[in-house]
């Protein structure tokens, strides 16, 4: 197995909102592997955005804050680097492909211009240089580069302008790329080919990816490995086999039955009883425990720690403690 | 043997929306629903399932009588609404209540719940007095789940979680007694561990109260779980057009139309045996062409792997080919 490319450590990151201290993060531990596609899944609260903008820094200033842990990175610490370190990662060695992403664009310049303004900010002026990189990139994403970078971003359809963002994310070669629910609000089929393009130009590019998303069922056909948040904490990490076949903690388990397949028995899909815990009060003990129909005592006061299943199968449950 | 009407019954609806080409251009016309017939018998189900763009929310909105057809009329009870008197058409729209997508926006958000279920219990002289009132408010928050019903009575939407607002939304679409919820993509925005919740509310509700669906969504998933468990009909769309009709079922699992299965192909399974050994799609091109001008012949030929000569000349009629499973494709229907 490869090295890890980020080691996130006892992360803890928290909002102050009106209510109280929001435990958006608590204790999260985490390797990404150097040329995996590793899966973050989650419903919403879960934390796994707040994870991505913490490894890039780009939690939103004075309301957000990292109060623990840390992410480790080619020897540096992102938790605690300072600005001028952090400008050297951002985008030239991690990018980050946000939520939302296809108003992300400017509707004022041509698809081209963004491909120059990334380069600039980071130095580059050489527009040749600039152009054959875009063109090359927007070609394995199955884009006709000459049309496109002169389009203005209103002329794309959804599809199109999310590859841009994809390719625009790449224009450094950076060597992890974290993708927030690249395909959500795509069409079906334009998701389908979207997930194929970034497996082709994972392995073409040997690129570390993160794929955040609250449709685990999208990382089956593409992930390496998965990682499962609930309520700020990790839930379960394993390949993508162990994960959708074998999982192991009560939540993983109830996830997947949650999703209503074409192929599965329709009277074995049930939905979790309860909702998702308010992170400002969370319940003490497991925060899955409200809501998991194994809950034992232990459950309700005392935290799961992480444990290792078998190789790289880590699941956070007293039962399986 | 003579049969009731239908509930609700499009027929040969169309809806063309008019764009103007650039500041000066001449008039164009979006072609959102482009020839529609479908039918929802008493309290059954109907599913309108799309992509983007495909006119599913534009149907919806004429059948609930928010948009006024361009062509074709919507029937209630066997009467059309434009040709109703004023008592009749306010009786059709009280039995046609929806449930949007976006429980964020639906809600008030400077009023609470019991404000928020009152307005149409005294709107339709449902509730009488201020004790009628409570007693039916508490009433629906007990039909849809959200118990004990007095710690939801003060309550604010910003104080609800997702879920329980669609659950709100969903008790003030019942409040009136309808005979048909238009459900328009209802758990789209709702986390993924509560949305079968919120289906399996909307079908405990059938039960209990009859009520008829017409379930619109983008999500295969999502459309089978509903339609098969309800015993509801599956209407796939395509640029304006019904494509294939049928059972729940039969259209998943024996698509007659090349869209309806290349769709199939593309939603991802919780199975990475299944998705890694899945054939590739074959699709001739990714983009939807745009309904201001749509491919002559059968709308799909300009995607479709397996078009020819006919496709690109004439419109194939929707057939039915098994017992109750209609297709437009004149792959099936050639001798």
């Amino acid at each position: 197995m490869s090295e890890p490319i980020i080691s996130i450590r006892g992360l803890r990151v928290v909002y102050h909102a009106l209510r109280g201290v929001v435990k958006a993060v608590d204790n999260v531990s985490l390797d990404v592997m150097k040329g995996e596609l590793i899966g973050v899944v989650g419903e919403s609260g879960s934390g796994k955005t707040t994870l991505a903008m913490a490894i890039l820094r780009l939690l939103p200033p004075k309301v957000a804050r990292i109060v623990g842990g840390h992410i480790l990175f080619d020897g540096l610490d992102l938790a605690t680097a300072r600005e001028e370190e952090l400008r050297k990662v951002r985008w030239s060695r991690i990018s980050y492909v946000p939520q939302a992403a296809l108003n992300a664009l400017n509707p004022t310049l041509k698809i081209i211009d963004h491909f120059m303004e990334t380069a600039k900010s980071h130095g580059i002026r050489d527009r040749k240089w600039v152009v054959e990189r875009a063109s090359e990139l927007l070609e394995t994403l199955r884009l006709e580069p000459e049309r496109v970078l002169n389009s203005y971003p209103h002329e794309l359809s959804g599809g199109m302008k999310q590859r841009v963002l994809i390719a625009l994310s790449m224009l450094l070669n950076p060597e992890v790329i974290i993708l927030d629910e690249p395909t959500t609000a795509l069409d079906v089929l334009t998701q389908y080919f979207i997930l194929n393009l970034l497996r082709a130009i994972k392995e073409k590019y040997n690129m570390t990816m993160m794929f955040i998303t609250h449709d685990i069922a999208v990382i089956a056909g593409i992930g390496d490995r998965v990682a499962v948040f609930y309520a700020g904490k990790v839930m379960e990490i394993g390949d993508v086999y162990t994960i959708f076949k074998r999982p192991a903690h009560p939540y993983t388990r109830a996830l997947i039955k949650s999703i209503p397949t074409l192929t599965g028995n329709i009277e074995e899909m049930k939905p979790i009883p309860g909702t998702p815990p308010d992170l400002i009060n969370p319940p003490p003990g497991c925060r899955f425990h409200p809501r998991c129909p194994y809950a034992m005592e232990k459950c309700k006061r005392v935290e799961p720690p992480m444990v290792e299943l078998k190789p790289g199968h880590l699941a956070a449950c007293w039962l399986l403690a | 043997m003579q049969q009731a009407s239908p509930l609700i019954e499009a027929r040969g609806v169309k809806v063309y929306f008019p764009v103007r080409k650039g500041l000066f251009g001449s008039i164009a016309y979006v072609r959102a629903v482009d020839g529609v017939s479908v039918a929802i018998p008493r309290g059954g189900i109907l599913t309108l399932l799309g992509e983007s763009g495909c006119g599913k929310t534009t149907l919806g909105k004429t059948i609930a009588g928010l948009i006024k057809p361009t062509a074709g009329e919507i029937l209630y009870k066997g009467k059309p609404i434009n040709r109703m008197r004023k008592k009749e058409y306010m009786v059709y729209r009280r039995s046609v209540q929806i449930v949007h997508q976006d429980p964020y926006a639906a809600l008030n958000p400077t009023k609470t719940v019991f404000q928020t279920l009152s307005f149409p219990l005294k709107r339709w002289k449902i509730a009488r007095s201020r004790r009628e009132l409570r007693e039916k408010v508490i009433e629906l928050l007990e039909t849809v789940g959200l118990t004990p019903p007095e710690d939801f009575l003060n309550k604010y939407p910003h104080q609800l979680s997702g879920g329980q607002r669609q659950r709100v939304v969903i008790a003030r679409a019942i409040s009136v007694n309808p005979e048909l919820i238009v459900a328009d993509e209802p758990i789209t925005m709702i986390d993924v561990s509560l949305r079968l919740g919120i289906l399996d509310l909307l079908l405990g509700l059938r039960e209990k109260l009859g009520t008829a669906y017409l379930f619109i969504t983008h999500d295969f998933g999502a459309a089978r779980y509903f339609t098969a468990k309800g015993g509801g009909v599956i209407a796939v769309m395509y640029l304006g057009k019904v494509v294939e009709m049928g059972p729940a079922e039969a259209v998943i699992h024996d698509p007659l139309h090349p869209y309806t299965d290349i769709l199939i192909q593309a939603v991802p399974e919780p199975d990475p045996d299944k998705m890694r050994n899945a054939k590739p799609i074959k699709l001739r091109s990714l983009d939807i062409p745009s309904p201001l001008n749509p491919p002559k012949g059968c709308k799909f030929h300009t995607r479709c792997p397996y078009a020819w000569e006919r496709c690109e000349k004439e419109e194939p009629p929707l057939v039915e080919l098994k017992p109750g499973h209609s297709v437009a494709c004149w792959l099936k229907l050639r001798r």
